[in-house]
């Protein structure tokens, strides 16, 4: 079967890319893009290790095919940090230990920024339902939860 | 920064390999690539248990872009009659369990491998691989597998003389266990039952393997000790330990679980024959049915007290899953069970049952969270038949210095009874709770580990510092070590680079386990930075003219030790550094010793909980872990060992559990019914950490890291016990169980 061209823009960076019908977004990413960052943990969208932003709205790059990112905006873990400066996010977990085996951080930090993105002042709560797509086995959740609730306050006061 | 008022030891510093892992550049294993790569996949077993009566590859070798089709002849045999140990494994155990030999023993075993250019060809020629099965009966529970006509996995493991699947036992025993219940007041007596659980790591098992057409192969993989990688892929493939160089990946967690191979003697084989690099990811799917959990379980405890509250008499008797191979940590359930109390009479005994699940592997404390569960519980229904505080309860009976545990040491200083008062006075303990809310309390122990470590601490040209140590850093033990180097040269936390070295470049290392890590590698940095230091001040002596003696090291800098010394300008480490070549060549150490003195390591914990009482869940609502960590060197990731432990107790205690159908498969093979907490789960995780530092260790270190999954199965039953009123002597406690204990059927 004939391989589908796409073009996108990932990190602000044009993309073109040719897959398989069947290749998911996380495929080429990892596979032909080496944008490794985005992990597969279970391939089936229930750990959110693979959390990508699509035109603004947070996705498991595992649940959708590469063929449908034509024409779409992407942000993945790689373009998080600008110019060698860390994003606000990533800064405070590094700061508060919010990470143990990093596996999943990269998922945790598109799918806060995400969250920060729609809600820039969450409640706990908030932002305990919002992750409740990512899983973390190491931290308990409690540092991650703090980290972002602390740039949550940093962006109010700074703004 | 001033360098003079530097302390880093207890200092909360970013740690040194985080901003690769905030960037997604951190390498895990299957980030790993190599020009040429092909991939392999696995074909496993769709029965339970089953005779192999032969296996036809020669479709799925026709299959074009396929390179090479291999089984269990292609991997080396261990005999049955001669055990063949490496740490706790057996290879005659590993060899079958990454191949299945004659028969399959759990659905998902491996019986044969692919290797092609893309990872989609390798799964479809699995498929075109014919395995003509005899199906044979199987046992899944422990109940199953003891029966009398039980299908026997092993024909050769005997039990009382006749085959069986009692593949061991293990007991402690202390006193005389008739004459202390006869003393007892109150006796309780208890059955309970544990399902297996997975340890959940995300990052599920990969390995990229490539060996050279000289023979020497270079291993990239994911594991808990590059050193166990070597050892077992050499054991099983015959490949020399000299010729094999295993990388440790970065680690996407491991808990136990990747303390054995799966995969890595399989890809070397599969390079081997195809003179190709080859790399293998397990999906989650295999990597819950054939890989990890630890056992499931049943026991009964027993325990007898007298009216004042002295615990007179104990004895458990525990059956735990080993999965198709001998190996379950019974060790930890019948050692550490009693461990945090003195009791006059004690008996524990356990027994190791094969049955046609996965072999299990290890996970957190291995065992401990088992044995402690019942004997926590049953001391709940002991305080409450006394009527005495729980707490106070496990103080009348804590053990002490100098006490003499049922699993046979004398404690040295430890401090249990730290965190029994810890916990009577924390505000948690005294708040009040509200409808359907309940409290309870537990407390656990685990034996921490010393072991093989070695490090070699290097001054660069410019005066700075690169330590090396051999063990897989999981949880941020890289942090922790750049802080005592920090510490004990004197120098600023940024002016230490610390590296996970590969089998290579450093010196043997054991196991990321057991909680040892810390406390070995500490060791030998330690030393290490004492050769390194004594090195430094050699140096400026030979530049001042004076006796070595007369120099002292001190915040980073060589200085005459007094007046009579000499009047010199002090040395940094950077002048030293840049004189080396004159003074005699490069500066650096090396250490490498079997570290002893370990001590363990004791926790309390309080939960409340909330019972919905229409639905039946369990809903935790506040959690303290407080826990004797002897000195914490990076007090942020300590406490991260204790919240993830406790998360982890959490699922196990409330949802996680291994579901097999009629079929003997595994039916929740997935996170959407493998059900791990989730953030919206819990609550923030208190903790507190008490510091009563290890009399053996330079900096007073306890192992942490397992410890904290010990209690909460107990602490959660209790708190549940009294939201509802009733007693739940199984876990998960899963809603259904719940809503019919609340019903009362």
């Amino acid at each position: 079967m004939a391989k589908i061209q796409v073009s996108t823009k990932i990190n602000n960076e044009n993309v073109d890319y040719l897959c398989e019908p069947h290749d998911t977004m996380l495929d080429v990413l990892r596979n032909q893009l080496e944008l490794t960052g985005s992990k597969e943990s279970c391939g089936s969208g229930d750990c959110g290790s693979c959390s990508i932003i699509l035109d603004g709205e947070l996705v498991c790059s595992c649940l959708m095919l590469a063929a449908e990112a034509q024409g779409s905006k992407l942000e993945t873990i790689e373009g998080m940090s600008e110019g060698g400066k860390l994003h606000a996010l990533q800064q405070k977990f590094l700061e508060k230990a919010a990470l143990q085996c990093g596996i999943c951080t990269p998922g945790f930090l598109m799918a806060s920024k995400a969250l920060l993105d729609h809600n820039p002042s969450p409640t706990e709560t908030e932002v305990r339902f919002w992750l409740a797509g990512n899983l973390c086995r190491c931290t308990g959740y409690d540092k991650i939860v703090k980290a972002v609730l602390e740039v949550a306050d940093d962006m109010k006061e700074s703004a | 920064m001033n360098e003079i008022s530097n302390k880093w030891i207890g200092k909360n510093t970013v740690r040194p390999d985080g901003a690769e892992k905030v960037t997604g550049r951190a390498q895990y294993s299957s980030d790993t690539t190599m020009p040429g790569m092909i991939w392999g996949h696995v074909l496993r077993s769709p029965h339970p248990h089953a005779k192999i009566k032969s296996i036809n590859t020669k479709k799925a070798e026709a299959l074009d872009g396929v390179k090479a089709v291999i089984t269990s002849k292609d991997i080396v045999d261990f005999p049955l009659d001669k055990p063949v140990i490496l740490g706790i494994q057996d290879m005659r155990w590993m060899c079958r369990n990454v191949m299945a030999r004659d028969k399959v023993l759990f659905h998902g075993h491996p019986l044969a491998a692919v290797a092609a250019t893309t990872e989609a060809i390798a799964e479809e020629a699995c498929n075109l691989i014919e395995v003509d099965y005899e199906i044979l009966p199987w046992a899944i529970d422990i109940e199953d597998a003891i029966k009398p006509d039980a299908p026997i996995l092993h024909d050769h493991i005997k039990f009382n003389d006749k085959p069986s699947n009692i593949a061991g036992t293990l007991e402690h025993k202390k006193g005389d266990i008739e004459e202390g219940f006869a003393k007892a007041d109150v006796i309780i007596e208890r059955d309970f039952k544990t399902e297996a659980v997975h340890q959940g790591y995300l990052e599920t098992h990969s390995c990229l393997v490539s060996v050279a057409a000289d023979g020497r192969a270079t291993i990239w993989s994911s594991s808990q000790g590059q050193f166990m990688v070597r050892a077992m892929t050499s054991f099983l493939t015959g490949i020399p330990q000299s010729n094999i160089r295993a990388i440790p990946a970065e680690i996407g967690g491991g808990f136990g679980g990747k303390t054995i191979v799966y995969l890595e003697p399989l890809a070397t084989v599969l390079s081997q024959k195809t003179g190709r690099p080859v790399k293998i990811v397990m999906n989650r799917e295999d990597t819950m049915r054939a890989s990890g959990p630890t056992s499931g379980s049943k026991s009964k405890i027993k325990i007898g007290a007298t009216k004042d509250g002295k615990i007179v008499a104990a004895q458990g008797t525990y059956y735990l899953q080993a999965g198709a191979f001998p190996g379950s940590p019974i060790r930890g359930a019948v050692g550490c069970s009693l461990a945090p109390y003195d009791i006059p009479n004690a008996h524990t005994f356990g027994y190791d049952v094969v049955s046609n699940r996965c072999k299990v592997a290890a996970y957190r404390a291995p065992g401990a969270p088992i044995g402690a569960y019942g004997v926590e519980c049953v001391l709940d229904e002991i305080a409450e038949a006394l009527k005495i505080c729980p707490l106070e309860l496990r103080k009348l009976n804590a053990a002490k210095e100098g006490t003499k545990a049922v699993h046979g040491p004398t404690y040295p200083t430890m401090g249990y009874m730290e965190t029994l008062e810890a916990a009577m006075n924390h505000p948690h303990y005294k708040s009040q709770l509200g409808k359907h809310q309940g409290r309870g309390v537990a407390s656990g122990f685990w034996f921490n580990a010393g072991g093989e470590s070695s490090a070699q601490l290097n001054i660069t040209e410019d005066g700075n510092v690169v330590v090396t140590t051999g063990h897989p850093d999981i949880g941020g033990s890289r942090a922790s070590i750049a802080n005592i180097t920090a510490e004990l040269l004197g120098i600023h936390h940024d002016r230490v680079s610390v590296l996970i070295g590969d089998t290579a470049t450093i010196g043997y290392s054991n196991l990321t386990g057991g909680s040892r890590v810390l406390f070995a590698s500490a060791m030998v940095v330690t030393e290490s930075a004492k050769i390194v230091i004594k090195q430094l001040k050699q140096r400026a002596a030979k530049i001042w003219g004076i006796d070595e003696e007369a120099i002292e090291w001190e915040n980073g800098e060589a200085r005459p030790a007094g007046d009579n010394a000499g009047n010199f300008d002090p040395l940094s480490l950077a002048e030293l550094a840049g004189k080396a070549t004159a003074t005699g060549g490069p500066i650096g150490a090396g250490y490498q010793v079997n570290t002893e003195g370990a001590e363990g390591g004791f926790a309390t914990h309080i939960c409340d909980v909330e019972v919905d009482m229409d639905l039946g869940i369990v809903r935790v609502k506040k959690y303290t872990s407080i826990q004797d960590v002897g000195k914490a060197i990076h007090p942020d990731y300590v406490e991260g060992q204790l919240q993830g432990g406790c998360a982890q107790g959490i699922g196990w205690a409330l949802s996680e559990e291994y579901i097999y159908n009629k079929q003997g498969h595994l039916d929740n093979t997935g996170f959407l019914d493998y059900r791990m907490p989730v953030c919206s789960d819990l609550p923030m995780l208190d903790t507190v950490l008490i510091e009563v530092p290890n009399p053996k260790h330079p900096q007073g270190v306890r192992g942490v890291g397992e410890v904290p999954l010990v209690p909460p199965l107990a602490a959660i039953s209790n708190a549940v016990y009294q939201a509802i009123g009733k007693r739940s002597y199984s876990l998960p406690m899963s809603p259904p169980k719940v809503l019919k204990i609340i019903e009362g059927n």
